[in-house]
């Protein structure tokens, strides 16, 4: 059964956007006032995107569960951002980016999309500068770029290792001059509860004021969810500790399909766990790859020396000392894809070869950078990564090697979305890491700001127009609707039930054994045992949640507890339709490893006649299995290879 | 706020305010100090330097200058150090500061300036002008007011001279701070010659304080 | 580690508050600050007690979210980093900590060491942008060469993280180094120059209106600041308000 319509334009792949845009509808300038926009995160997505319609004359209202628009996770990103500038003229063009991310996510992505990313890339450099976006620059003044994994050519844009923060912080001011401008309503601590539907269409949202604990009713003409992504299913991961699926769950409740769930990205370069207390994980920037080597020792003894502190790296000479991706892919080295080098990693710590106490830690080694270039050329690229280093381990990585370890970073997966940005829902859009569209089973470096921002500034206001172009006689969407009482009576049946459920444990001990289940069992590489094991034991979890689990304090306030037992309660779903997705894709590709599919060397093994297509899962009803539904990715422009970075 | 009118409404332009009277002040110090050398060098010529001050037409503007000099100065420390502990109304259980004491109470040394200054004037400004002052004769042989005698034998008073060794030692800190500070408060900052200024603060508070300290020091120590 | 915790306790905005005690045994020193805060709270939802509140969210030093007073420091002992990135090594056995929120009246507590700091927000919304709408339909990034001294400069201002560490530790609750952050930000770029006069009025007057208090210039903010913004920032800020006053037409 095919039900989904991608709705990408007639025409050439580089002609689609062009055209749709010469084709969309618009709105009236004097219209605009009358139409209400909710937009739920204020990342890069949400953020560019409530700029970007409030400067149109669109009345927006925009949510965050932050104190304020400026802390989105978004702000965490360090790397950079790509775009197809050519600056240093090393043969970039919007082509190569396009080509470059369809390969990069293992030809699981849709083909026009990403052309349109591409295109759009370089308007977001130009933007940003405009806004004063400070990008590190050359002596000669002009933008500087650094390369990044997965790609050949030179096309990051940076600022030092805080790129995200300085892009939020342009999206920030551009939504700060909106909001002093009154086209745009700031709701800081609010948190987005539910999806309001009148006659099949996204009218509203339901979201509790997280400071009253007030759950409020807010109407609008269309719906953007641009909150994030879900990583914390993991417990441990990269993401913010209040980086939530709760926007996103409602909405595939509502009947927005949930796509290919288990494309997650494991970043190889985090700081490895250290015990039991561990709240979160860090992660240390993937430039860092571009002078750092990877190795591990090649002999075990001297893996178990260093793990038990008989011995440190130093002590282990240049000829015991195995670079693996240098060994493994000549041509691509410590640049390899994300993907590919986490596998490697965790095929090297589970054969025995880790470097610390827990076996899960490889050695990030920057003595021949340092040798090269000078200790001051590498503080100049990485210092405050180093400094960061060092506050949390008390190591100095300029003398001894850093410890890393992948770790769950981003989630390629996420509400299905057409050409459009719009979900299966009419209204209903979704934007930035909150849907799939964009980087297939893996996502290259530095493209996820790229995704987010192409989609906040220059998709949305287009495709949104477009949608609204139907409603300018529609008029003002009443609070009072039944539809609305209706949600917010869910709403608060569920809170009732939080508060007055008197159990045994604290919300964080299901999310940690959720998290462990899924790291184990769906995390780096999958196998059907595995994932049906996982599946009976996410079941138990839940079913132990909703008996035992405490939530202290009252519902009328500031009640972060409260807060986190229904996001976790959504993450117990996720769980299991990430799982029933991992089982359902019997192929390896991207993030996503099946064990069953692998070749003899311990490559990915894609299936492209069978799976090249997106899952997008569609939600039932409480307690039934979701339905996939396929939409198939057609690939007129590219050629579909094995991914090769050998 | 967006007119120059209003500039000293606003919180910078207070700033302003309190740097250039506080500059002005030092000035002012430092010509103090020049005149009051005479006490250590001839009785006569301090004295006729005292009616020079206080008859001189330009010097009677420049007193003007200086009592508005001092009001403004004081009266926007007055509004400054009230909207600031307005501004944080709740103190720490525990707090520590890694700035300097002085730094942090400018308004404590200002006041105690002032109740030095009140005293200070009462007896001599106030008892020059208005007081008995015994007289003598300047260097062309004419009456004169004895302003030298007055001031020698007011030190010779312990607690005297000892309020003005206390004070003139929290000026100084208010001047190691206060100067360097009006230039920052003014925008005046600069990498390469910032730690010049906080040199050149320092050495006028020094050489102010140990300037002023001498007069009662030595005279309460020569009279004893 | 055995380690005395004094964490200041309040309902809401209208409870009086006040400081409470907590003992807690086996600490390890690797553990961040936070992640023991945690620890504290898992066993007070276990007695049934409310946990501490305090506002988290990206436990790296960016998001600006957290925000303690510990042992009469923002942000703890440590320099340059801010609670989330304070690791319990740099305490000893034995120890008392003082936990408390920010103190400042622009910054009131809404529960426990959670205060409200939109007033920050208010600070960027009148003038902390470069005045462009976002069509990407600007000249080309490379169109204006900056030299790298000027955008090394407004880089350095824009890592400002919002914190309010500054207000904080402040003995005047001033916002000074925050805003002039901000203002030098876009005041070292050609984009933001052309606005830059108007933007230091308006910021200022703001600032003013929020009940910030002034700079006494003791210097304690840029100690404590976690992305150790500059005092040059203000110095800038003073400049640039002063000619924008003195030039001011109305
Ligand atoms: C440590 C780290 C480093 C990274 N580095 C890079 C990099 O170098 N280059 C790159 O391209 N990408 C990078 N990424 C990925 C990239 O940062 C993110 O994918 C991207 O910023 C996501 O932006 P977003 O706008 O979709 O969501 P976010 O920035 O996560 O924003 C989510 C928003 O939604 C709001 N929200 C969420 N749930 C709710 C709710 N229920 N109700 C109300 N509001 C809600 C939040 O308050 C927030 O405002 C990195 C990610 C991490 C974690
Ligand atoms: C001869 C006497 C005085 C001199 C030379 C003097 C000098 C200065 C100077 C140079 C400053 C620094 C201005 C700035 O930072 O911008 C200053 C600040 C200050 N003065 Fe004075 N002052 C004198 C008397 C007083 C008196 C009598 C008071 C109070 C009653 C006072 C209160 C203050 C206060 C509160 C400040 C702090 C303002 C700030 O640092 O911004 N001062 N003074
Ligand atoms: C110990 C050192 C000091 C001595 C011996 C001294 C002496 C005098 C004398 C003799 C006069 C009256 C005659 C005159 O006008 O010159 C006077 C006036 C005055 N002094 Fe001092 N003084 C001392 C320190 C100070 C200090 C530290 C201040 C400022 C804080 C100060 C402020 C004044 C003022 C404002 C007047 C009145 C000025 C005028 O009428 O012109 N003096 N002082
Ligand atoms: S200036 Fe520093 S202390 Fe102040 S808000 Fe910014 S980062 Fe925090
Ligand atoms: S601490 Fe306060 S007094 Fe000025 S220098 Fe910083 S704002
Ligand atoms: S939690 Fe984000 S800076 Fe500390």
């Amino acid at each position: 059964m095919q039900e989904l319509f991608d709705n990408i334009p007639e025409g050439p792949l580089a002609d689609k956007w062009t055209k749709f845009k010469a084709d969309a509808k618009l709105v009236n300038p004097s219209n605009r006032r009358n139409i209400d926009v909710i937009v739920v995160g204020t990342g890069l997505a949400g953020g560019a995107a409530a700029a970007s319609l409030g400067e149109m004359g669109f009345n927006v209202k925009s949510f965050c569960f932050q104190d304020s628009p400026r802390r989105a996770h978004s702000i965490a990103a360090q790397g950079g951002i790509n775009a197809a500038k050519n600056y240093q003229n090393d043969g970039d063009s919007t082509y190569r980016l396009f080509y470059d991310t369809v390969k990069g996510g293992d030809y699981r992505s849709r083909e026009a999309n990403v052309y349109r990313l591409a295109e759009v890339s370089t308007n977001i450099i130009d933007q940003c500068v405009a806004q004063g976006v400070p990008f590190a620059r050359e002596y000669g003044g002009l933008l500087d770029n650094r390369s990044f994994g997965g790609v050949q050519v030179q096309r990051t844009f940076y600022a030092k290792g805080q790129t995200g923060q300085q892009l939020l912080i342009g999206a920030y001011q551009a939504l700060s001059r909106q909001i002093h401008k009154g086209t745009v309503t700031m709701y800081n601590r609010h948190e987005m509860m539910e999806v309001v539907k009148i006659d099949g269409k996204a009218r509203g949202i339901i979201a509790r004021n997280l400071i009253t604990g007030e759950v409020e009713r807010h109407a609008a003409h269309a719906v953007v969810i641009a909150s994030g992504g879900y990583g914390n299913v993991y417990f441990l991961s990269t993401n913010a500790m209040g980086s939530n699926v709760t926007a996103s769950w409602k909405s595939y409740k509502s009947g927005a399909h949930f796509a290919n769930s288990c494309f997650v990205q494991i970043h190889p370069t985090c700081i490895p766990v250290t015990g039991d207390h561990q709240s979160k994980l860090t992660l240390m920037s993937e430039s860092l790859r571009n002078d750092g080597r990877i190795w591990v020792p090649k002999k075990k003894e001297d893996a178990q020396a260093i793990a038990n502190g008989t011995k440190t790296a130093l002590d282990i000479a240049e000829d015991d000392r195995d670079y693996y991706l240098e060994r493994r892919y000549p041509a691509f080295g410590n640049l390899v894809p994300r993907d590919v080098a986490s596998r490697a990693s965790k095929e090297r710590c589970d054969a025995g070869y880790g470097v610390n106490k827990t076996g899960q830690a490889v050695f990030l080694d920057f003595s021949a950078a340092i040798n090269r270039l000078g200790k001051d050329a590498v503080e100049a690229r990485y210092g405050n990564l180093f400094q960061m280093y060092e506050k949390i381990t008390a190591e100095n990585p300029y003398v001894m090697p850093m410890k890393i370890y992948p770790a769950i970073h981003y989630t390629m997966g996420g509400v299905w979305v057409d050409y459009n940005l719009q979900t299966a829902v009419p209204g209903l859009f979704a934007a930035g890491e909150a849907n799939f569209s964009d980087h297939g089973a893996n996502r290259l470096g530095a493209s996820a700001l790229m995704q987010g921002l192409a989609d906040g500034y220059f998709v949305l206001p287009y495709t949104i127009s477009n949608y609204l172009a139907d409603d300018i006689t529609t008029g003002e969407i009443s609070t009072d609707h039944s539809a609305f009482e209706q949600s917010e009576k869910n709403v608060k049946e569920r809170l009732d039930f939080f508060m007055n459920n008197n159990g045994s444990k604290t919300v964080d001990h299901f999310h940690k054994r959720l998290g462990k289940v899924m790291w184990e069992k769906c995390g780096m590489s999958r196998s059907r045992k595995g994932l049906e094991e996982a599946l009976a034991e996410i079941k138990a979890i839940r079913e132990e949640f909703w008996k035992e689990v405490k939530v202290p304090g009252v519902q009328n306030s500031l009640n972060q507890e409260l807060e986190k037992a229904g996001r976790v309660a959504d993450f117990i779903e996720l769980g299991e339709l990430m799982c029933h997705d991992a089982l359902s894709r019997e192929e390896s590709c991207g993030g996503h490893f099946r064990e069953e599919h692998q070749t003899p060397e311990g490559e990915a093994l894609r299936n492209d006649k069978d799976y090249s297509y997106v899952s997008a899962w569609k939600y039932k009803g409480e307690n039934q299995t979701p339905e996939l539904v396929k939409e198939h990715l057609k690939f007129e422009n590219i050629e579909l290879k094995q991914r090769s970075y050998k | 706020m967006s007119n120059s009118a209003g500039l000293f409404s606003s919180s910078l332009g207070r700033k302003y305010l309190m740097a250039l009277t506080g500059l002005f002040l030092c000035s002012f110090l430092l010509i103090h100090l020049l005149g009051n050398v005479a006490l250590f060098t001839d009785p006569v010529q301090f004295n006729e330097y005292t009616r020079f001050m206080s008859s001189n037409p330009i010097i009677r503007v420049m007193e003007i200058i200086l009592v508005l000099g001092f009001l403004t100065h004081i009266v926007d420390a007055v509004m400054l150090s009230k909207a600031n502990k307005a501004a944080q109304p709740v103190k720490y259980a525990m707090d520590r500061k890694q700035s300097s004491w002085y730094s942090r109470n400018m308004g404590l040394t200002g006041s105690i300036i002032l109740a030095f200054l009140i005293l200070h004037l009462q007896s001599f400004w106030y008892g020059y002008k208005f007081g008995d002052v015994a007289m003598t004769l300047d260097s062309s042989g004419a009456e004169i007011k004895d302003m030298f005698t007055m001031v020698v034998s007011a030190f010779s008073e312990l607690w005297y001279s000892a309020i003005y060794v206390a004070a003139m030692l929290l000026l100084g800190t208010h001047l190691n701070h206060g100067f360097q500070s009006a230039f920052q408060s003014v925008g005046l900052r600069h990498k390469k010659y910032t730690p010049t200024i906080k040199k050149l603060g320092t050495a006028f508070a020094v050489a102010m304080t140990l300037g002023f300290i001498s007069f009662p020091i030595y005279f309460y120590i020569t009279q004893l | 580690m055995n380690l005395t915790l004094k964490v200041w306790r309040q309902k809401g905005a209208q409870d009086k508050g006040r400081i409470v005690e907590y003992k807690m045994s086996a600490i390890s020193p690797d553990m961040s600050f936070l992640e023991m805060m945690d620890v504290l709270n898992d066993k007070l939802i276990l007695k049934g007690d409310e946990p501490v509140a305090f506002d988290h969210d990206c436990r790296e030093g960016i998001c600006g979210s957290c925000s303690m007073y510990i042992n009469g420091e923002p942000h703890g002992p440590e320099n340059l980093i801010t609670t989330c990135q304070l690791h319990m090594r740099s305490f000893k056995d034995g120890d008392t900590i003082y936990i408390e929120p920010w103190r400042a009246a622009a910054f009131p507590v809404v529960k426990d060491l959670v205060v409200d700091r939109s007033a920050f927000d208010a600070i960027i919304q009148v003038g902390g942008y470069v005045s462009v709408n976002t069509s990407g339909n600007t000249q080309d990034a490379n169109a204006i060469p900056i030299p790298k001294v000027d955008a090394d400069k407004a880089f350095d201002a824009a890592t400002c993280i919002g914190c309010g560490a500054c207000v904080a530790t402040c003995k005047n609750s001033s916002a000074m180094l925050f805003t002039s952050a901000k203002i030098s930000h876009l005041a070292h770029l050609p984009q933001g120059k052309v606005e830059a006069q108007q933007r230091a009025l308006n910021m200022v007057e703001k600032m003013d209106e929020l009940g910030f208090g002034n700079c006494t210039n003791t210097g304690d903010c840029e100690v404590q600041c976690p992305k150790g913004i500059s005092l040059d920032n203000i110095a800038l800020m003073n400049r640039e308000f002063l000619s924008a006053s003195l030039k001011a037409e109305k």
